[in-house]
Parts: C-alpha cells; sequence; structure tokens
C-alpha cells in the first residue's frame, strides 16, 4: 500500500525526467508553472480537465503523480473531513459538464447527508452526442484524473463503491481505463484501507452498449442493474435513491476530471476562472465546416467568435460564416449575428440553445438549416428509447415533416405544424432527450424561417444544398474539356470536345461530382 | 396537506400522488399506463396537470402531494396537451373499432371519445404490423398496442415470469419476446394477467362467442378452480359467460391464473354433467338428488358391513372450498371410520 512518503517519492522521481522528455520533444511549453501544449491552437485555451492530455503517458500512473495526481486525495483523506470536501466543491460552484450544469456541490450535499448502508458513485462516460469526443480524450489520456475524482466523490458522500458507466465503442478508453484501475489498485490508491486512513473505494467498469439514452442518468442506472435502458419517472432524486435503490452521484467524465484539480488548487482559484455564474472551463469539440477543428478548452463566457474564429479559424476553404450549433441534438443552431455571444450555461439559454456537453458544429453558407434541423433530429428519432408517447410518435412526424420539406413536397401550414408539435414533444416528454429533441427545429425556424418559407412556397433551397430542389447546369463559361463528363457517374453530361457540355436533368442524381471537377466554375447550381 | 384542485381544498395524506388524490376526490384523470400495483412508469403521459409556479406539465402519477400545491386538471393547456398526445397515438392505429373485440372496453377509444380526436392528423408512416396467435388462450396484435408497458410489467413486477419485453428502439419499438420466438417458445405460462390489463385490443382472449362489451352483464364469482378462492367477474352474455375479469378489489388484486382466466368453457359445454346419474342395468341414467343419495348412502352401510370400514377411500377436489373438504373428510373418519381420505392438491 502507497503512503503519502511514497507518493512524494514517486514524484520527485519522474517529474525531473518526464519535463526533460517533453521539452526535448518540443511538443509543450512552460506557462508560469505549467506545462502547457505549445501552438497558435493553444494559446487562447485554458487547461483544466484536459491538463494532461497528450502531455503525460496515461498507462504509466507515475507520470499521472508526477502532475500531481493523487495528491488532491492524499490531502483529503488524511487532513479532511468528507464534510469538507462537499463544502469546497459547492463554493468552487463547479457545474455539471454532461449537459445541465447542474451544481455538482449542491447534489453532493443531498448524498452526503442522507444516511444509507451503502451508496454509490458513477462515472457518466456513455459519451452520445454526435461528433463530440472530449471524454473520450479524457478517458484515453488522462484515465486517473477521473479515477481520483471518483475516489474524491466517495470520500464526499460516503461510498466505496464507484462504477464507470462506458460506451463500448470506445475499446481504448475502456483498455486505458482498465489499465489505470488496475495501477491505482495495485498502489493501493483504490481498494481497502487507502493511505491507512480506512476509507475503501472501489471502481468498477460497466460497458454500454451505445444507445444514446443510456446517457441519460436514471436509464444509465436501469442498464446498470441489467435492465433496458430507459429513464424513469423522476419520483424521487437519484441522491436519495439512485442505483439498486440507494442514494447515487452521476457525474460526468468532465465534471470528475475537474475535481482533483478543483482540491489541489482551492474553490477560490477556480473561481477565478470563468464567468461569476459559470466558473471554470469547458472543453468543446469544435467541428463541422470550420478550418481547425478539435478539442478546445476555454473559459467559461469566450464568446463564439473567439472560438470559432481566433481558435478554429473561421469558416472552412474561404466560406462564409453562416451558424453554429451548441449542444448536439438538444441544442439549438446560433445565428451568425448572435457570434459576440460569451458561452456560458446563461448566455446560450437566453438565446433558445444549450452548453450541452460541448458539441460545436460550424456551418457555412452552404449549410441548409432546415436539413440541418432534419439531421438533428433524425438522430432523436433514432435514439428515442420508445418509452413515452410525445418522444417516440411526436419526433417521427416532426422528422417526416421536415424530411418533406427538404424534398420540396413542403405544404402550406408545415411550419405551424412543426411548432406546435416541438412545443407537445418537449412541453409532455418523460426524459430529456425527448424535452429537447425539438430544439434544432425551434431554434432554425426561430432564426431561419424564410429558408423554411423558400423551400415550403418557392421549392428552392437558399443554401442549395437539399438535392430535391436544385439543379447544375453548365453554363457558357464551359470549355469543353470533357473532365465533368468523364467524371459523372451516371453518364449525364454530353458534349464534343471544346464544345459547350449538357446536363441531362432526367439522368442527373445530384452528386455534384462535376461541379468540384470543372477547372473554370461553369457549372452552376441553382 | 392542504392541496387546491381545480379550484377547491381538500386535504390529502402526505406521499399521495396526485392521481390518487384526484380519484380520491372523484375526478377522473385519463391514463393508460398507470396501474396502483405497479412501479409508475410515467410513459403515456395522458395524465399531465399544471400545477401552478411549476412551469411545465407534470404527470399526476409521478408526482406527490406538497403542501398549498394548486393543481388544475383540465386547464386548456393541459386539455391540448392531452389532445395532442391522444392524436400522435391514434394516428399509428388501425381505426378498426368496428370490428375490433375491444370495442366499448378501449380506454384508447374512450378518451378519443372525451377528447374530440378523429382519425389522427399525422397518418403517415405506421408501426410495422406483426401478429402472433402462437398461445393457445390469447393474441397479440401490434398494431394496436400503444406501448403503455402494462402487459411486461405485470409479467415482470407481479407474475414473475418476465417472458415478455421491449423490442427495438423509438418509433420501431414494439412488445416481443425473447429473439422474436413467438409467444409459444416463450416461457410464459398463459396466466393471462397481461391479457387482463391490456387497455386497448392488442392482447385479446381467443374468444369463442362474438360479444360487444355493451352487451354484457359482470357476475362476481369465486373461481372454482382451487383453495385460494380468487374472485372473478364473469362477462356474461345472454345465459353464457363470454370473458373472465379477475377482481382488482379482492385478496387477488386483479390476478388470476390460466385456469381462472381462460378454462371456463366447460361450463355450457354439451357434455357436462347437470344431473346425477345412477347406473341402471349397466346403463347411466340421469335421476334427481333424492334417488342419487339414497343410492349412495345405501351403497355405503351395505360396503361398511360386509367389508368394514376400510374398505373405503376418498379422494377430494380442490376445487372444493375449505368447509367442503372439511366436511368430507369429517364424513370419512367420523361416520364411514377410515382415514383413507386424500386431496389432489397433494402434488
Ligand atoms: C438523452 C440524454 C443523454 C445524456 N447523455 C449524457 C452523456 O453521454 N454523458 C453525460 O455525462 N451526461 C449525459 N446526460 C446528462 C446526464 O443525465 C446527467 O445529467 C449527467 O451525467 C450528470 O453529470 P454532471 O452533473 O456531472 O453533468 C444525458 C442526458 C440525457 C437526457
Ligand atoms: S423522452 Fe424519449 S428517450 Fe426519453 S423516455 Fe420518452 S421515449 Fe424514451
Ligand atoms: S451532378 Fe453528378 S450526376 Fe449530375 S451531371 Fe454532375 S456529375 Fe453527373
Ligand atoms: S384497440 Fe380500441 S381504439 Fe383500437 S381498434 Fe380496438 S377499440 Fe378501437
Ligand atoms: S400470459 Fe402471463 S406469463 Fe404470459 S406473457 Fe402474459 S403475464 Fe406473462
Ligand atoms: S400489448 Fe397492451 S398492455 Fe401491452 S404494451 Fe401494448 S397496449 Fe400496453
Amino acid at each position: 500500500m502507497i503512503t503519502k512518503e511514497k507518493l512524494f517519492e514517486i514524484k520527485e522521481k519522474t517529474k525531473p525526467s518526464l519535463v526533460e522528455k517533453l521539452l526535448e520533444s518540443d511538443r509543450v511549453e512552460f506557462r508560469g508553472e505549467d506545462l502547457v501544449l505549445k501552438g497558435e491552437y493553444y494559446k487562447k485555451q485554458v487547461r483544466i480537465a484536459l491538463k494532461n492530455c497528450d502531455i503525460i503517458d496515461p498507462t504509466n500512473i507515475d507520470e499521472y503523480i508526477a502532475m500531481d495526481g493523487y495528491f488532491a486525495l492524499l490531502k483529503a483523506l488524511t487532513e479532511h473531513e468528507p464534510g469538507y470536501v462537499v463544502e469546497e466543491i459547492t463554493e468552487s460552484l463547479l457545474r455539471g459538464r454532461g449537459g445541465a450544469g447542474f451544481p455538482t456541490g449542491r447534489k453532493w450535499n443531498e448524498a452526503y447527508r442522507y444516511q444509507a448502508d451503502k451508496k454509490y458513485i458513477i462515472c457518466n462516460a456513455d459519451e452520445g452526442d454526435p461528433g463530440a469526443f472530449m471524454d473520450r480524450s479524457i478517458l484515453e489520456k488522462d484515465p486517473h484524473s477521473v479515477l481520483e475524482g471518483m475516489a474524491l466523490g466517495g470520500y464526499a458522500i460516503g461510498s466505496d463503491q464507484g462504477y464507470i458507466y462506458v460506451r463500448a465503442e470506445y475499446p481504448m478508453a475502456v483498455k486505458r481505463l482498465q489499465i489505470a484501475i488496475d495501477q491505482a489498485r495495485e498502489y493501493g490508491l483504490l481498494g481497502k484501507n487507502i493511505f491507512g486512513t480506512g476509507f475503501n473505494f472501489d471502481i468498477e467498469l460497466r460497458l454500454g452498449s451505445g444507445a444514446f439514452v443510456c446517457g441519460e442518468g436514471t436509464a444509465l442506472m436501469e442498464s446498470i442493474e441489467g435492465r433496458r435502458g430507459m429513464p424513469r419517472p423522476k419520483i424521487h432524486r437519484t441522491a436519495h435513491k439512485g442505483l439498486w435503490g440507494k442514494p447515487t452521484i452521476i457525474n460526468n467524465v468532465e465534471t470528475l476530471a475537474n475535481v482533483p484539480v478543483i482540491m489541489n488548487r482551492g474553490a477560490k482559484w477556480f473561481r477565478g476562472i470563468g464567468t461569476e455564474e459559470s466558473p471554470g472551463t469547458k472543453v468543446f469539440a469544435l467541428v463541422g465546416k470550420v478550418e481547425n477543428a478539435g478539442l478546445v478548452e476555454v473559459p467559461m463566457g469566450m464568446t463564439l467568435r473567439e472560438i470559432v474564429f481566433d481558435i478554429g479559424g473561421g469558416a472552412q476553404d474561404g466560406k462564409e460564416y453562416k451558424a453554429v450549433q451548441t449542444g448536439g441534438p438538444s441544442g439549438g443552431c446560433i445565428p451568425a449575428e448572435l457570434i459576440d455571444t460569451p458561452v456560458d450555461f446563461e448566455s446560450l439559454g437566453k438565446i433558445w440553445s444549450i452548453m450541452g456537453s460541448g458539441g460545436m458544429v460550424v456551418m457555412d453558407e452552404n449549410t441548409c438549416m432546415v436539413d440541418i434541423a432534419k439531421f438533428f433530429l433524425d438522430f432523436s428519432v433514432e435514439e428515442s428509447c420508445g418509452k413515452c408517447v410525445p418522444c417516440r410518435e411526436g419526433t417521427k412526424r416532426m422528422y417526416e415533416i421536415l424530411d418533406r420539406i427538404t424534398k420540396g413536397e413542403g405544404v402550406e401550414g408545415d411550419i405551424e405544424r412543426l411548432e406546435e408539435l416541438s412545443e407537445t414533444v418537449s412541453s409532455t416528454s418523460l426524459c430529456g432527450l425527448g424535452q429537447t429533441a425539438p430544439n434544432p427545429v425551434i431554434t432554425t425556424i426561430k432564426y431561419y424561417r424564410h429558408e423554411y418559407e423558400a423551400h415550403i412556397k418557392d421549392k428552392r433551397c437558399p443554401a442549395k444544398s437539399c438535392k430535391a430542389l436544385i439543379k447544375y447546369e453548365i453554363t457558357d463559361k464551359c470549355i469543353g474539356c470533357t473532365r465533368c463528363a468523364k467524371v459523372c457517374p451516371v453518364v449525364a453530361i454530353t458534349g464534343k470536345v471544346k464544345e459547350m457540355h449538357h446536363i441531362d436533368q432526367s439522368i442527373c442524381i445530384k452528386c455534384g461530382a462535376c461541379y468540384d471537377v470543372c477547372p473554370v466554375d461553369a457549372i452552376s447550381i441553382i | 396537506m392542504q392541496v387546491t384542485i381545480n379550484g377547491k381544498q381538500y386535504d390529502f395524506d402526505k406521499g399521495t400522488t396526485v392521481l390518487k388524490a384526484c380519484s380520491e376526490i372523484g375526478l377522473d384523470i385519463p391514463t393508460l399506463c398507470n396501474d396502483e400495483r405497479l412501479v409508475p412508469s410515467g410513459s403515456c403521459r395522458l395524465c399531465q396537470v399544471e400545477i401552478e409556479g411549476w412551469g411545465k406539465l407534470h404527470t399526476a402519477c409521478t408526482t406527490q402531494v406538497r403542501e398549498g400545491m394548486v393543481i388544475h386538471t383540465h386547464s386548456d393547456r393541459v386539455i391540448k396537451a392531452r389532445q395532442d398526445l391522444l392524436d400522435m397515438l391514434i394516428s399509428n392505429h388501425p381505426l378498426e373499432c368496428l370490428t375490433c373485440e375491444k370495442s366499448g372496453a378501449c380506454k384508447l377509444q374512450d378518451y378519443c371519445y372525451e377528447y374530440g380526436i378523429t382519425e389522427g392528423t399525422y397518418r403517415w408512416e405506421m408501426s410495422k404490423p406483426y401478429f402472433d396467435d402462437t398461445n393457445p388462450f390469447y393474441t397479440f396484435d401490434a398494431r394496436k398496442c400503444i406501448l403503455c408497458g402494462l402487459c411486461v410489467r405485470v409479467c415482470d413486477e407481479l407474475q414473475g415470469t418476465n417472458a415478455i419485453g421491449f423490442e427495438n428502439r423509438g418509433f420501431d419499438t414494439q412488445v416481443a419476446t425473447p429473439f422474436g420466438e413467438g409467444l409459444e417458445n416463450s416461457t410464459c405460462v398463459s396466466c393471462g394477467n397481461c391479457v387482463s390489463v391490456c387497455p386497448v385490443g392488442a392482447l385479446e382472449p381467443k374468444s369463442k362467442k362474438k360479444f360487444r362489451h355493451w352487451e354484457t352483464r359482470t357476475v362476481r364469482t369465486t373461481c372454482s378452480y382451487c383453495g385460494v378462492g380468487c374472485q372473478m367477474d364473469l362477462k356474461i352474455k345472454g345465459n353464457e359467460i363470454v370473458e373472465v375479469q379477475p377482481a382488482f378489489d379482492a385478496h387477488n388484486e386483479g390476478l388470476l391464473c390460466v385456469k381462472g382466466k381462460f378454462s371456463y368453457n366447460f361450463l355450457s359445454h354439451p357434455d357436462r354433467l347437470k344431473k346425477p346419474m345412477v347406473r341402471k342395468d349397466g346403463v347411466l341414467v340421469e335421476t334427481g338428488w333424492d334417488e342419487a343419495l339414497d343410492v349412495i348412502t345405501s351403497k355405503m352401510k351395505e360396503v361398511k358391513k360386509e367389508f368394514g370400514s376400510d374398505a373405503f377411500a376418498g379422494l377430494t377436489s380442490a376445487r372444493c372450498t375449505n368447509e367442503d373438504n372439511y366436511m368430507f373428510q369429517k364424513l370419512f373418519r367420523s361416520t364411514l371410520g377410515t382415514n383413507n381420505v386424500d386431496h389432489c392438491a397433494r402434488l
């Protein structure tokens, strides 16, 4: 079993060589006392949850310890009562990073004060938002930070058993987590009598099979209990009656990764970052039509402009930036004119979007907003668990309407019907999935109603993206190079060399291959 | 707890759900998935009510009354939500009330009537049809299933058999047996408790008779199959039993077994003995009770005199009441004087 002295010894032994190795690689630099990744992309970032990612070897517990790992646990167990941990986290105003932004300390306090013979702490590593990979990076690149966060949570609420519910589609994360758990057990950082304090805590993995809804807290518990993953109605708080009817705390990966850092540096330090009501940082998966896609961790309150343009480099290929979608299938589309909105829980809520778990999809001028709404809704339709009527039946009907609109078969009244269905589905669904599924539709109608109208009334897709509503035509700019005719998969293009070519609309499947290949931009979409 | 419902003040015990509270004061709140005996599932969403200061609507079945709560059970907003939900359900439902066995006792039909829903606004894609008639006693028609989950929960939580569950997700969700192997190949014990709770015509007994629910009258009786004495309501058309429903307000709490639920056809079977019979010259002939009992007593006396008490053996039935069985053994032990008496429930 590891002791305080031993922990210090490992740190002192490992750190110098680690630092040397890193500086040599030229990937990192010092920012104050902290080692951070080098490069323009990282300049504006502040990394707390990702602080060790791409810096330490995740399969080597000693390197985690070298970066002050497990010192927060040591300090809590040997110097403080559980109540202190709860207070410190409450004081830090750390808010859940899994989507809802519920204050973690308040949640822990509920379980801490509730008497029971057994309590559980669960790490929600089900990350199911399309295009999101924040949690995955932490799990794969810094698994010990999650384990330490859970152990601290376990100590705080009086639990001796933790579960990590991780999706089986993350085999590397599963592997790294298991290695980390084994190493922590070997060192006695998990198991019985940790640091000789009498505190017992162990963690087991539970694999989910990729149902998005299993990321919802109660569905996740049903799944761990061996049932079909469907949300339970919220009659009791899970902090009182959760997994197997026992007090249970469920936290997101990123939330937990923040915990050891907060305990090490103090709540006050944490509150110095971000905004008054949303302190700290948030990790985003910046994807879509953006120049520099990737993970970014920024202080809360940074504007969308700074994230999309200063870090992300704006829209790809010199196209015009159109909108950004936050919060994945539960979030909303934010139009270009609101680009100066600060990114924090409150500000995003005010403009009908949500922070969500951190998906941030950038869209350019060629993105059709009706099609985007359809894309996200399709995800919800597919992932609905089918338990309750509005989500099971209602989202499907909304999808059918959107599908018709994008095919040019929209009819007068469709927008109103969508609005009405959105209202019913969001206000009557049982769980967060159904309650938020209409958000992409609501926001796109709110900000881009004219695009819906163009589809329905003029049978026109302003972004020139909906296949049924566009035509490829060759203009007189054509130099007769024959490239388009060669590339067309259905031989729709005819024309002699050096003469103007022609597309037979009855054959064209609108794949866009000719458009991409024409050297003189002679092909236009109308 | 002082609670205001639709403008009137009432007092309820702590822990009472809003749904229970409403039913206590005689207010009808629609619900397709609630069953007092089961863990609430909150899946049909029909029982939503408006609670002042609570923002969105809340399902009455999963919300407990709180001091000072002000509840509206039929506000415009509530009614609109219920109409929309029913519209969604009926849009994905075959409109076969004309021939459906459940007509007249169907909750979906009743609520659509109450809330004025006709054929459904969204009659576009429909759920995949599936029909399972492999069980000898009942059928399952997935087209009519509204996925209230009652059957699955009853089979799990009360019957303890877990023969059925949900399969697929979202719009494709269906009630199914494991690996889609059909009821015949499942662990189903044909208790029919799922059939008894199905609010629509998705689970239907394989009835031998055509009847309409409004043509029947109900007679409460005790099941004659075993000493548990389950209470049941016989649905009778003319002079014939056409269906059996378990009694909910009795000790069997709405449950029956396969025999109680489905095996009543013998009652009007032509082979059934309706009068005592006595063998005369080698042929059984109908007779009255007086003669029959005379024959029995005289034969008993004769045998006892000639062969002694232990020449008798008596076997009685679990289908008799405890009192009948008691009297039977008394007859054998003290009148005939033998201990050779037994009972078919000795398994
Ligand atoms: C449909 C649905 C999916 C969810 N998926 C996830 C998920 O993949 N990961 C996650 O951490 N939280 C997810 N959540 C949020 C969880 O319910 C829960 O709020 C969260 O795990 C709590 O942790 P936190 O307070 O640390 O954010 C999901 C919620 C819903 C409604
Ligand atoms: S809202 Fe959707 S995902 Fe949630 S319980 Fe209802 S059907 Fe399932
Ligand atoms: S869009 Fe595709 S199918 Fe149509 S003409 Fe061009 S290459 Fe051919
Ligand atoms: S189940 Fe009810 S609503 Fe459906 S066809 Fe039968 S009677 Fe009509
Ligand atoms: S008949 Fe009984 S055992 Fe069979 S599925 Fe229904 S409830 Fe379950
Ligand atoms: S079969 Fe009947 S009881 Fe079962 S889920 Fe369908 S409607 Fe409900």
